[in-house]
């Protein structure tokens, strides 16, 4: 086996826009330290912002007078039904402006007010760009900052110093062409490694498979390193249900706040006002302004199960300009094509015919209306005590660092808070690496041979086991990694609140859910590649089991349905302040594999001691 | 639309194998043609369309979900910095055409950032790169 070593200071996994904002940040305070971003991908375009984006969904426009830092915390704390580390959705807060302002600036075409001068808005959060080449671009900052990218390097685990089995050294995984070793020693890591799509089972189907809404490449990779390196983890039972455009999956922000058009269900009714219709279920919540993104996904499912889809969004009534028309179609061409070539498919003109949507099934994320991840100390000037443990994004793995989707708490960062939290994450990781200057990292040799073997097992398991049959994809020998993956979405779709069953669960759901789910794990020793790309498949499902395993764990122990329209408990059908206004937090013992979970008491953030406008 | 790749237009020189996010699109030793070997994971990001300089990748739509006989195309040009895009309707007659921008600066233009040394008290605080002496004070964000 061929072995490569890279050491670094700071080992970046993943390259996307966390990991690129981290890079560029640790370059700028870490003038001579040596940075590494592993990258599963081609930095240029890995990701969820692989084909573009339309819009930047988080810029509060502070120095404009549009809205204060406080706004953006209370936004998002309402949007998530109460719950979100308030410390670090401010920190990302006062973050993102400057962040956006400098993407503007290497190149980012944002739309602009010709008379104002002012970024054309959205909505009150999101400025439109045209966002074709917003990877490419902030993959080029970060490439630069970066002293090496490692380009197709998946990481399989993270590897812990041999002197304190709760600090990280480095990472391992292999190359993705040459099928090399790839062994990453580093002083402190920041893990960027994205969010988990695929983990339910998606609505599409065949060869449509991998049109989901969020990458099928965010293999839940983030969460399945931390998982298994013993780093808390928290928020683990939201799930993101985003309401698109059916079967392309084109997103609807831009067609409802920007052209300002509306939904109604097969009556022409507009379903989405009903507050009265919420408040047994969420009491007060139901008079939450703006309406909780699960609460109005809540309406629109009962519609559906009600028997008054479909749900039709109007776009015919919106498109009167050729100006909207285009900024319709270019929504589209920016970040979901597929929605574009569905609608030539079938012969569909969005300005004469309204166009249906559709609640999606579940993702895993950090970034978006959702905030799983892991447990992060926060600011030091404005976390309460108990969530501060020294260094800004430290996960509780010393040394080691989570942003964008990675890291839990803060909601509604998207492409820019993202961004703008890897960039706080890389200051951090800075700041570690400088307070322990004489610290070496080192690892166990034993380790590093037992991963090696570990990571090549399931080349080893196919040409084995292929002696046995003549031909084909059944074996009793193996378990190919898209079997093993349309099993654990099996599972996950049924047991643990996916789309088939309306988002509904129970504890005798999630317990049978996760016994199979168990079975999934021991079976994935079984795992057989074919060759280097089925490897990387191999190792993108056992991140994604991980993160299931959590996800099931964690909405199992939350007895109370806080996100209506994410997932429900049937035995538990309503949101419950009194016992259930906490987060909960996740750890699983990497020595005795035993999964403990704490109720964590919910902190408002302290005041901060800097002022954030401007005097 | 997953990619397909045609055969009188590829020119073998791996730059689709390179930037597929999903890891799908591979060049068969044996034809020296590349090909997407895993359709189901295509993604019809067009990161692959886009970078092929043969312009050999085109895409159709996946055909478990969508009608047929319809295209998109795309060109993206890093010299004028624009993409342009032509969709197809499968009644053969409909077609659009949009023009966007894609960058307002040329590429490789960004310059690697340089801060204080490690002793610099400034690491200790909570601004980042180019802001303060408050967060966000500075006119323009950073600088
Ligand atoms: C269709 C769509 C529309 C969206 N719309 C908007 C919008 O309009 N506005 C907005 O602001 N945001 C939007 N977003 C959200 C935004 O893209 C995300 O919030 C953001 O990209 C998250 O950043 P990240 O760095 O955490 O993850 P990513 O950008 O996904 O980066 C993760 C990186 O980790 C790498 N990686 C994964 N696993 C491994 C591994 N095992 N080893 C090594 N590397 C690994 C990946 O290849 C990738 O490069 C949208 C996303 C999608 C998909
Ligand atoms: S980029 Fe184009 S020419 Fe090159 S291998 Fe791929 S399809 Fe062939
Ligand atoms: S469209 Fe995207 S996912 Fe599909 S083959 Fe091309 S680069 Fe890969």
């Amino acid at each position: 086996m061929n072995v490569k070593h890279v050491d670094s200071d700071i080992l970046i996994v993943g390259g996307g826009m966390a990991g690129c904002g981290a890079a560029y940040e640790a370059r700028f305070w870490g003038k001579d330290l040596k940075i590494v971003i592993a990258e599963k991908a081609h930095i240029d375009r890995s990701g969820a912002v692989a084909q573009g984006l339309s819009a930047i969904n988080t810029y509060l426009g502070y120095e404009e007078g549009e809205n204060k830092v406080e706004d953006f915390v209370n936004y998002a704390k309402g949007d998530l039904m109460g719950l979100v580390r308030e410390d670090i959705n401010y920190d990302v807060g006062r973050h993102v402006d400057p962040s956006v302002r400098l993407m503007e600036e290497w190149g980012l075409p944002i739309i602009k007010d010709e008379k104002t001068g002012k970024y054309v808005r959205e909505g009150r959060w999101q400025i439109l760009i045209h966002g074709e080449s917003y990877k490419p671009i902030v993959a080029e900052a970060g490439r630069k900052a970066a002293s090496e990218v490692v380009n197709r390097a998946v990481i399989t685990h993270l590897l812990m110093d041999k002197n304190d089995p709760n600090r990280v050294a480095g990472a391992i995984g292999f190359d993705g062409r040459d099928g090399s070793l790839l062994v990453f020693k580093a002083k402190a890591v920041v893990l960027a490694a994205g969010g988990g799509t695929h983990i339910f089972r998606p609505r599409s189907v065949g060869e449509g498979w991998g049109r989901t809404w969020y990458s099928p490449w965010s293999s839940g990779s983030a969460y399945g390193l931390e998982i298994q390196a013993g780093a808390k983890m928290t928020q683990m039972e939201v799930r993101l249900i985003p309401t698109r455009f059916k079967d392309g999956y084109g997103p609807v922000g831009a067609w409802f706040l920007y052209l300002k058009a509306y939904a109604t269900n097969r009556l022409g009714e507009r379903y989405e006002n009903n507050r009265e219709k919420l408040r047994p279920l969420v009491g007060d919540y139901a008079d939450a302004k703006p309406m909780p993104t699960c609460l109005r996904n809540h309406l629109m499912i009962e519609e559906l199960k009600e028997g008054r889809g479909p749900i039709i969004m109007h776009t015919d009534k919106v498109l009167d300009t050729p100006e909207k028309v285009e900024a319709g179609w270019e929504d589209f061409l920016d970040m979901t094509i597929s929605q574009a070539g569905l609608w030539a498919s079938q012969n569909h003109d969005p300005a004469t015919r309204g166009y249906e949507i559709m609640p999606t099934e579940p993702y895993i994320m950090g970034s978006h209306a959702v905030n799983a991840g892991a447990w992060v100390s926060g600011p030091e000037d404005v976390a309460p005590k108990e969530y501060q443990w020294g260094y800004n994004h430290m996960t509780t793995v010393t040394g080691l660092f989570a942003a964008g989707d990675a890291a839990g708490g803060a909601a509604h960062k998207f492409s820019s808070g993202s961004f703008a939290e890897g960039r706080i994450a890389g200051k951090s990781a800075v700041r570690f690496v400088r307070d322990h200057e004489l610290h070496v990292p080192a690892f166990d040799t034993a380790t590093v041979d037992k991963y090696g073997e570990q990571i090549f097992q399931p080349l080893e398991n196919y040409k084995v086991g292929r002696n046995y049959i003549t031909q084909g994809t059944v074996s009793p020998y193996y378990l190919y990694p898209s079997q093993g993956l349309k099993r654990l979405e099996k599972i996950m779709d049924e047991y643990a609140g996916g789309w088939t069953s309306y988002y509904m669960t129970n504890a005798d759901l999630l317990n049978r859910g996760l016994e199979l789910l168990t079975m999934l794990r021991e079976d994935l020793e079984y795992l057989g590649a074919e060759d280097l790309h089925q490897l990387t498949r191999a190792w993108e499902l056992v991140h994604r089991v991980w993160t299931a395993e959590a996800v099931v764990r964690h909405t199992l122990a939350r007895e109370e349905t806080r996100w209506p329209g994410y997932y429900y408990r049937s035995d538990f059908p309503k949101v419950d302040d009194k016992n259930w206004k906490l987060f909960l937090v996740s750890r699983r013992d990497p020595v005795s594999g035993i999964w403990t979970m704490e109720k964590v008491k919910y902190l408002p953030m302290a005041k901060p001691t800097v002022p954030v406008a401007p005097a | 639309m997953p990619t397909y790749v045609n055969p009188k237009l590829c020119k073998n020189n791996g730059k689709c194998m390179e930037i597929c996010p999903s890891d799908i699109m591979f060049v068969n030793k044996e034809t020296n043609f590349s090909y997407n070997l895993e359709p189901d994971m295509c993604w019809e990001c067009f990161s692959c369309v886009k970078t092929c300089p043969e312009h050999a990748i085109s895409v159709r739509p996946y055909a478990d979900i969508s009608p047929m006989l319809s295209e998109v195309t795309v060109l993206r040009d890093e010299k004028t910095n624009r993409i342009a895009w032509e969709i197809k309707y499968r009644d053969q007659k409909t077609v659009k055409k949009f023009d966007f921008a894609i960058r307002t600066t040329p590429w490789d233009s960004i310059k690697v950032p340089t801060g204080p040394t490690l002793k610099d008290p400034t690491l200790n605080n909570e601004l980042l790169a180019h802001e303060g002496p408050h967060f966000g004070t500075v006119k323009g964000g950073h600088r």
